[in-house]
């Protein structure tokens, strides 16, 4: 048994280095636009691992990550832009005392970021959490609303509609891959631990759960939260690789986008939500031929912009239709598992 | 503020009440049957307008013909979500239900943005509902007096078809309990279907008043109002036609007057609808005339 841990964490190190080398060959050697995807994919990733902690593992079917992913972005923007910047673009209303002469370098303001957002994470959860089902989706729904419509009226912090421009483009691949890999590792152990078991516990039966002794108020606070602060950094991120953010950056559309990634994935599985984001990232890129126009042969056939919604939306409802467990259900990835399945075709 | 203005704000909100309300009785009469919150709804009285806008432009039909002819078609198109979409996840856990309906909603934007295209298009508006009228100092147009008379028209006929026909009966039972009632002989899904149809025709209607009252149509106009309507349907009551109709007036009134009294406050509107609904679920989550909890 301990042969076979000391094996596996071994072949973790072994294909995180190779992630490493992956990366640095793609750093160096490829274009601006296979980087912009590999960025993308990194915090898709990260958003849609930790949307899946409260989503799936707990199974509180929630819909706010944009309202999350838009507090992490505008409180790291509102840090790292130079008093002189925001001076230049806050001219309807001045930007209010202590924000205005602040400029924080890039990694305190990720983490202050992920801390703001965790608060009103936290603060979210009491409302929240005293509903259930459906109820909850539409609530968490409503909150998402609230806060693109906050954005989008305190202009002396959020500057309105005209959103915070000329953000420093910090994050580069070796920022959301760093962070992508930490909030998978934190989110696997976090699910393998006794804080997990309980979360599944609630998702299973949440009288049971309580009948055991496990607190589901407080173990549902923790999903939230944990799952609040790691969207914050990653909204933050997203917002200084894009380096303009605005209210409409945030609609249900990004939650619409990350809810299709965990259920195409299995809700429930961390490396379905992994899947997902790569498969959505990738596949999303590849779609984008649909949209422009085609030649084949005489036919002409103009492009038609906004398909690849259709075709996510008409993929989301399939999947509810024919395919309701995703690709991995409730299944994770392990190395055992795999080391079995090479066994298995040797033989 | 003179009470002339009041009272000109009173009957706006009476009349934005009115067609939240209309929309929420699609929302309430599902959720009281299926217990499915109907994402796509709002977005069903979208496509009521569009289906208005080109009878009256492309194919140059008097306006009432068209509008009768797009509430039919959305009610078309209410049973064949519920045919394609719905009735396949019926026995599925209920959050598969709801994801297969914020699919549907995704689904019916985009392809009205496809189809259609994002810009804005202008509405047809009658002379008839479009009148100007001066009564003792308050100007008000036709269309503000109309649609709560309409609403409260709809309001009556659905009560009749609920409390007065089998097939009301036989929603009514279904909502109390669908498989008792499959056992008595009735065909569930056909009933369900015809609520379905009822819900859309309403939102048909409401579309329509809509159009007229904001003539702007576009993929996403059905969004916001879809979700109040869904805050009214929650405030008065789930599952409650009544209850619906009373939560949506509410609701109206509230938001015109807390814009009217408040102006500063205005940009907030939208968010205002949710932090009701927050506060209803906290406090009272049977809503006014509710009985039955929510799970």
């Amino acid at each position: 048994m301990d042969k076979n841990i000391l094996r596996n964490r071994i072949l973790t190190l072994v294909s995180l280095i190779f992630l490493f080398f992956f990366l640095y060959l793609a750093k160096h050697y490829t274009s601006e636009y296979v980087l912009r995807i590999l960025n993308n994919t990194a915090i898709f990733i990260t958003l849609a691992v930790s949307y899946n902690l409260i989503n799936g593992i707990t199974g509180q079917f929630s819909l706010e990550p944009n309202a999350f992913v838009a507090i992490g972005a505008y409180t790291s923007a509102l840090l790292t832009l130079t008093p002189a910047e925001k001076e230049l673009s806050f001219i309807i209303k001045p930007l209010i005392w202590p924000l205005n002469s602040i400029s924080l370098p890039f990694l305190p303001s990720l983490i202050i970021a992920g801390i703001v957002t965790a608060f009103f994470g936290f603060l979210m959860g009491f409302p929240v959490f005293r509903v259930r089902g459906d109820y909850l989706a539409i609530v968490t729904l409503g909150f998402g609303e609230v806060v693109r419509v906050v954005a989008n009226n305190l202009q002396s912090i959020t500057n309105g509609p005209l959103g915070l421009k000329g953000l420093a483009p910090y994050t580069n691949i070796w920022w959301t891959w760093g962070f992508c890999v930490f909030t998978v590792g934190f989110i696997v152990m976090l699910v393998n631990s006794s804080f997990g078991r309980a979360m599944k516990a609630i998702r299973e039966d949440e009288m049971a759960a309580e009948a055991s002794g496990i607190n589901a108020f407080r173990h549902k606070m923790m999903a939230f939260t944990i799952s609040a602060f790691f969207e914050g950094v990653a909204g933050g991120m997203l917002a200084h690789l894009i380096t303009t953010i605005s209210p409409t950056l945030f609609t249900f559309f990004l939650t619409f986008n990350l809810l299709i990634i965990i259920v195409a994935g299995g809700l429930g599985s961390t490396t379905g939500a992994i899947i997902g984001a790569v498969l959505f990232s990738v596949g999303g890129e590849l779609l984008r031929a649909v949209e422009e126009p085609m030649d084949i042969g005489p036919l002409h056939i103009p492009g038609v912009p906004g398909m690849r919604m259709v075709i996510f939306s008409i993929i989301l409802i399939l999947l509810m239709l024919f395919a309701r467990s995703g690709i991995m259900g409730r299944k994770e990835f392990s190395w055992d598992w795999l080391i079995n399945k090479i066994r298995g075709l040797k033989r | 503020m003179t009470y002339q203005i009041f009272i000109q704000q009173l009957i706006n909100g009476i009349s934005l009440g009115s067609l939240y309300g209309l929309i929420a009785i699609g929302y309430t009469m599902v959720y009281g049957i299926l217990r499915l919150i109907n994402f796509a709804h709002g977005d069903v009285m979208m496509m009521s307008c569009y289906f208005a806008f080109f009878g009256i432009l492309v194919f140059s039909l008097p306006w009432w013909l068209s509008f009768i002819i797009a509430i039919a078609l959305t009610g078309l198109l209410g049973m064949l979500i519920d045919k394609g979409a719905y009735k396949p996840v019926r026995k599925a856990p209920r959050i598969s239900a709801l994801i297969t309906a914020i699919g549907v909603s995704f689904l019916l934007e985009n392809l009205a943005l496809v189809i259609w295209g994002g810009r804005p298009k202008a509405f047809y508006q009658p002379k008839f509902f479009s009148k100007k009228i001066v009564i003792a100092g308050v100007h008000l147009v036709s269309l503000s007096i109309w649609i709560p008379l309409i609403t409260a028209l709809l309001l009556i006929i659905v009560m009749w078809i609920l409390y007065r026909t089998k097939t009301g009966m036989a929603m009514r039972s279904i909502s109390r309990d669908m498989e008792t009632t499959a056992l008595m002989g009735i065909n569930v899904d056909s009933i369900i279907s015809k609520t379905f149809i009822l819900g859309s025709v309403l939102a048909g209607a409401g579309g329509m008043m809509w159009a007229m009252k904001y003539p702007q149509v576009n993929p996403f106009i059905g969004i916001i109002p879809g979700l109040k309507a869904f805050v009214a349907a929650v405030l008065g009551g789930i599952g409650n036609v009544p209850g619906a109709v009373l939560g949506g007036f509410l609701l109206g009134i509230t938001e015109i007057m807390l814009v009217a009294l408040l102006p500063d406050l205005a940009g907030y509107r939208d968010a205002f609808a949710f932090i009701i609904l927050i506060g209803i679920l906290i406090f009272r989550p049977t809503g006014i005339l509710g009985e039955v909890l929510p799970e």
